[in-house]
């Protein structure tokens, strides 16, 4: 087990593309790191180049003491799950477990041995024999998982390795995974662009944007204290509401909201609302009226869709192939989260509130969050 | 046809699942329009095989016959001993099949290597050598014969086994081929393997060559025909009996004055047996694909 230090790393592809800018970072040793982003945002770049699959163009890349910039990705002492799982298809489950350490001559009883933890680890005992064409999605996953973990490596290099598997079995291997790295702290770098993923796998998460690091911190941090626009559009889900509006008296006003603040300058800001902050409330004092849209309820808790007036605010976290919302006049779209005592039907207008402190502030221009300190309402 | 032939059961298949019971033996008919044009062809393709059986055959007397007989008054099979008898032709046959062995063993591992070093190897000039090698796919070999014939040559190697087989050892084709196929193998396998430990040249033998059995049996199918049938470059180089291949010495058979067609024929049969027998056991590797069931599904 080690650290790994990435200083100053940029890496800039032949075609003049910046794939990442300046990205320094330091995972702790036995650390379960996340690298989230959007596609295309340069997380999977930085796990290739500390695999060494990629070379830098420039800065250091450190794991434990070592510069490893020139080394070799066999030299680096690091596994790594592929997004596809890139089992070898012509070799059955056991040879696919073993072939990382044939190739580095352990000896063969030591072999045996890591296979046999390893596949009693991950539930592989009974597969040890057929090929990775007559697995399924999970068992194969798991084969992944299983040639990673017999290399006992410094490091492991995770690229969405669960995107693969449908919804339920990606629930499992999530925890699954945290079980893993809690019994054997080896330290981890995981891709993903599933924010969940992020939230529950993570000691620490870093949001990446454009090859750029916008935030790193704690999952539950990087909720509560969004230092950005984008963060705060990528982080969460159903993600946060977020609404033009306007500083001026001591107030905020979006829409026909209108909430006290501390926050004086700058004049034009984006207010920031968690979908789990709004609760309804009666017909007095400053509220959102929300004409509801889709309700969809979820079990244990309903999400509403609908519509404000105001104007939506863009945060560059939105997929490209995100759904436009075809919106008229001034109206911007907004979403709710409500315990299933209070589901609302489409059509319904109804009264949302929230307290003044869970607003959160941004500056239009720069995307800066703003320090809101406000006195919890009485 | 073998293709309309396959896929109909399993069309078949599909649909009895939805589909109304009697809909199906519409699709359970194998007779189609297409049979209206292969069937001819296949004929006109087969009549000269059983020709050249027939005639194996008969007697000399029976193929100066005109109209020609197309079925033999008595089975000649002495035909075949006399060949063997009359000419080295066990020599013949086993030259060829060290020639034409040495030549697909060659064609495998050089142009896997070159194929692979052009697929995955980032080098500098690799897409100008690699087009320079293609180039010389469209050079005409009766352009390269005597440069060829020279370099033979200063080797010391006319009239020898060597001469067939040293400037075959490598082919433009073979590297082309190959390279297209490693191109389509899921690069991660090979990235996979990198971090796994493996070196360039094991990534090649243990990852990429197990996994590229149909593009190998190809190659070593086309190679083997091409270097079994040749005759042109044997004909230039080889001089002595003892050193010739099957093709040459079956050109021997043809004298300026007087040709043994049934001889001939029998000798023919016996050179094209290898050839029949490897299409019977190569087919099989040409349907085969296992080179992605190893990724997601």
């Amino acid at each position: 087990m080690a650290e790994v230090r990435l200083e100053h790393v940029t890496k800039r592809f032949a075609d003049d593309v910046v794939a990442l800018d300046d990205l320094s970072l330091e995972i702790g040793d036995g650390e379960f790191l996340i690298l989230v982003g959007p596609s295309g945002c340069g997380k999977t770049t930085a796990l290739r180049l500390v695999a060494g699959l990629e070379k830098p163009s420039a800065g250091t890349i450190t794991i434990g003491e070592r510069v490893v910039n020139g080394v070799s990705p066999r030299d680096r002492d690091i596994a790594m799950v592929f997004q596809n799982y890139a089992l070898y298809p012509h070799m059955t489950v056991y040879r696919n477990l073993a072939f990382g350490l044939k190739e580095r001559k352990t000896p063969k009883p030591e072999i045996e041995r890591r296979v046999t933890e390893a596949s009693a680890i991950l539930g592989l005992d009974d597969l040890l024999k057929r090929r990775p064409a007559q697995l399924s999605g999970g068992q194969r996953q798991r084969v992944a998982m299983g040639r990673a973990l017999v290399r006992e490596p410094e490091a492991f290099l995770m690229d969405e390795p669960l995107s693969n598997l449908d919804a339920k079995l990606r629930v499992q291997m999530r925890a699954e995974l945290k079980r893993i790295h809690q019994r054997l702290g080896i330290t981890t770098i995981y891709v993903t662009h599933d924010q969940v993923e992020a939230m529950t796998l993570g000691d620490r998460i870093v949001v990446m944007s454009n090859g750029k690091v916008q935030q790193i911190g704690r999952p539950q941090e990087v909720y509560s204290s969004p230092t950005n626009l984008f963060v705060a559009g990528f982080i969460g889900s159903p993600p946060m509401n977020l609404l033009r509006g306007h500083v001026a008296d001591g107030h905020v006003h979006a829409g026909e909201l209108s909430l006290p603040t501390s926050a004086a300058t700058p004049a034009d800001v984006a207010v920031g609302v968690r979908p789990e902050d709004l609760s309804i409330v009666g017909p007095d004092g400053p509220a959102l009226d929300l004409e509801v849209d889709v309700v969809e309820p979820l079990g244990n808790q309903v999400v509403v869709h609908g519509t404000v007036s105001g104007s939506v605010v863009e945060t560059g976290a939105e997929e490209e192939n995100d759904v436009p919302m075809h919106l008229e006049g001034s109206r911007a779209p907004l979403t709710a989260v409500f315990d299933p005592a209070d589901e609302p039907r489409p059509g319904d207008r109804i009264r949302l509130g929230l307290a003044p402190e869970r607003a959160y502030l941004f500056d239009l221009r720069t995307g800066d969050a703003i320090a809101n300190e406000v006195e919890a309402s009485r | 046809m073998s293709e309309t032939q396959t896929i109909e059961p399993a069309a078949g298949v599909e649909r009895s699942g939805d589909a109304a019971p009697d809909e199906e033996p519409e699709h359970r008919f194998l007779f189609s329009a297409w049979h209206l044009v292969l069937l001819p062809i296949a004929f006109v393709m087969v009549i000269p095989l059983v020709w050249m059986l027939v005639t194996s055959l008969q007697t000399l007397e029976e193929t100066r016959h005109y109209p020609p007989t197309l079925l033999p008054s008595s089975l000649q099979f002495r035909n075949y001993t006399d060949v063997l008898q009359q000419a080295p032709f066990t020599r013949w046959f086993v030259n060829t099949l060290i020639v034409t062995i040495v030549v697909v063993l060659g064609n495998l591992l050089f142009c896997s290597l070159a194929g692979y070093a052009f697929a995955r190897i980032k080098f500098f000039g690799r897409e100008v050598v690699f087009i320079l090698i293609l180039a010389t796919l469209m050079v005409p070999f009766q352009v390269v014969i005597i440069p060829t014939f020279l370099i033979v040559r200063g080797f010391g190697l006319i009239d020898t086994l060597g001469a067939l087989m040293l400037p075959n050892l490598v082919s433009a084709f073979g590297i082309f081929m190959l390279r297209q196929f490693f191109l389509t193998l899921p690069v991660e396998l090979e990235e996979a393997a990198r971090i796994d430990g493996a070196s360039r040249l094991g990534i090649l033998f243990k990852i990429v060559l197990p996994l590229s059995g149909p593009a190998l049996a190809t190659l070593a199918v086309i190679m083997f025909l091409w270097t079994w049938n040749d005759f042109l470059w044997p004909l230039i180089t080889i001089y002595s009996a003892q050193n010739m291949t099957l093709q040459l010495g079956l050109a021997t058979f043809q004298g300026a004055h007087q040709t043994n067609t049934n001889l001939l024929m029998a000798a023919n049969v016996m050179s094209m047996i290898p050839v029949l027998l490897l299409f019977f056991f190569a087919q099989r590797w040409f349907v085969r694909g296992i080179a992605t069931t190893g990724l997601k599904g």
